[in-house]
């Protein structure tokens, strides 16, 4: 049976607005990480002891730095995190907020994605492009990330779908989005059919992210034959 | 002209230091087919690495048209990697670049203008056979198809050297023999000096002018491929060739017959077990060509008598065929 209060988020277009909060975070969130993640993680395969251009000392201290932030649990981290999401966004509250959170959980997460995806790519062709005279920037560019890039899809998929979760435990500190509407108005108020919508939808959303995120994978990939 | 001095190498793993290649001293000519065989371990991997430097020799000089290549800059070495092609076993090419992408990838790295460079690869892919597979990936081709795109892609920059490694390991017969032709092709046509890696024998005498064994690190021995098929100097050279018959009772001594270009053609072994009266077993046996002769090598067994063992050499002395006593082991 839908309850008095489903009707009245419903009419109120708070459950709407937390679709939107959920979409727009865990949006936000990925590119940011990605933006720190991509980088970070390309300088960890590369500057690895078997990888294009060791630099071990480098190697060592991201790798520590990514160990320290990955080992910590997110809910703690969250609130940890706070100060910086004031001194980066002016408040500890709300979407922007939660945004700089996810991203500083996130980004080690992406960069260890990105590692694995980037150390996949077979030897024999790294070997065979510096048999040409490629630099090791040229190898970054022109073979590790596009002889990669279905595998760095499909990471991304799987830190978006983890973003996503993060996001919804922000809700419990004042996050917004469905996390936030499933704790205030479900779990505090006793309504069970609004944690259950809110399961739902965050289901729906996931679904929607894997779909294209495989697809778009497949599609990128040359390895499969047609 | 390649020239090798004095050249070491070792890896260094958590142990003691392995010894990959020790004092290597090689001249590669101009325009020759040099091959380099040896079995699994040899060294020889490392060695063709050491020629473009792919792996860096603890000691010694690669020097390249004059040049040492262990005394160039890091972008002058760069550079010089554009004159030497590559080719492997594995292929090795971008499984997400299409096929004239795949050969244009060096050109981008010389800087070569972009539709210059999209000619030149089409070119290059119509030479070996694929100029209708431009747009295809890797994944389309079988092992042979692959091979050619590689050797293409190898080709592009116009380099006067063209090392491969193990380039038809992974192929079958058939194939094999399609992909050296195509070197020899491109060895005499454009006059691409080529450096072949390879334990097989056949791959050496098919296409190579002059070849090095390598052994346990070391180089063995050297010289034209006919001289070291006739008489081979070392047992690592002998085994590569035919290798030794291994069932043989230990009571029986064995030969190795070698045959020249003329002597292939007379029906030695019939007229010894005539001449002699003396069962002789065949172990092995095989004939190739080279340079338009034939040449064969067999180990036979000699029956075990002491008197008729003596009769049979005597007579292929006095035949003036080359033998060598194989020594059990």
């Amino acid at each position: 049976m839908i309850s008095e209060m489903m009707e009245k988020l419903w009419a109120n277009g708070i459950l709407q607005l937390g679709v939107w909060e959920t979409i727009y975070m865990t949006l936000l969130s990925t590119l940011f990480s990605y933006a720190i993640g991509l980088p970070l993680g390309l300088i960890l395969a590369v500057t690895s002891d078997d990888g294009i251009h060791p630099i071990p000392w480098l190697n060592r201290i991201l790798g520590i730095l990514v160990n320290v932030f990955r080992s910590m649990p997110f809910i703690i981290l969250m609130v940890a995190m706070l100060p910086v999401a004031k001194a980066v966004v002016g408040t500890s509250l709300g979407n922007q907020a939660m945004i700089v959170t996810l991203v500083i959980a996130a980004a080690p997460y992406v960069a260890r994605m990105v590692e694995s995806s980037i150390r996949e790519v077979n030897a024999g062709v790294i070997e065979a492009a510096q048999a040409m005279g490629s630099t090791s920037l040229q190898i970054v560019w022109k073979v590790l990330i596009p002889e990669a890039k279905p595998s760095l899809i499909t990471g991304a998929v799987i830190s978006m779908v983890t973003i996503l979760g993060y996001s919804a435990m922000a809700g419990t500190i004042g996050g917004g989005g469905l996390g936030q509407i499933a704790i205030t108005y479900g779990y505090q108020r006793s309504n069970d059919d609004i944690i259950w919508i809110c399961i739902l939808l965050i289901i729906v959303i996931v679904q929607i992210i894997q779909e294209i995120g495989t697809g778009l994978a497949q599609r990128t990939d040359r390895r499969i034959k047609k | 002209m390649i020239e090798i001095k004095h050249l070491n190498k070792s890896f260094r793993t958590s142990g003691e230091p392995i010894v990959a290649l020790q004092d290597i001293n090689l001249t590669i000519e101009d325009g020759e087919i040099f091959g380099i065989i040896g079995l699994s371990g040899a060294g020889k991997s490392t060695l063709v690495r050491c020629i473009n430097l792919l792996e860096r020799p603890d000691s010694g000089e690669v020097i390249l048209d004059g040049k040492n290549l262990m005394a160039l800059s890091k972008k002058e070495l760069l550079k010089t990697r554009q004159s030497i092609g590559m080719i492997f076993q594995g292929f090795h090419l971008l499984e997400q670049r299409t096929l004239l992408k795949n050969v244009c990838y060096p050109l981008e790295i010389a800087g070569t203008d972009k539709r210059a460079a999209r000619e030149r690869a089409a070119g290059l892919l119509e030479m070996v056979g694929l100029g209708n597979r431009l747009d295809a990936y890797p994944s389309q081709l079988s092992g042979g198809q692959k091979q050619r795109v590689a050797i293409a892609r190898a080709l592009a920059t116009s380099p006067r050297y063209l090392l491969c490694d193990e380039a038809t390991s992974a192929l079958d017969p058939n194939t094999t023999q399609s992909i050296l032709s195509l070197l020899k092709e491109i060895n005499r046509t454009m006059g691409v000096t080529i450096i072949v890696i390879t334990h097989e024998m056949s791959v050496i005498d098919r296409i190579c002018d002059r070849v090095a064994v390598l052994d346990k690190s070391h180089v063995a021995e050297i010289g034209k491929v006919s001289e070291v098929f006739t008489s081979p100097q070392s047992d690592i050279a002998r085994e590569l060739i035919l290798p030794k018959a291994l069932s043989a009772s230990l009571s029986q001594r064995r030969l190795r017959l070698v045959f020249d270009g003329e002597s292939s053609d007379k029906p030695i072994i019939s007229n010894l077990v005539l001449e002699c009266q003396a069962p002789v077993n065949i172990m092995f046996a095989d004939t190739r060509v080279i340079d338009g002769a034939v040449y064969g090598q067999m180990v036979i067994s000699l029956p075990e008598d002491e008197r008729m063992d003596e009769k049979i050499i005597a007579w292929l002395g006095a035949n003036q065929i080359n033998y060598i006593e194989e020594v059990q082991s």
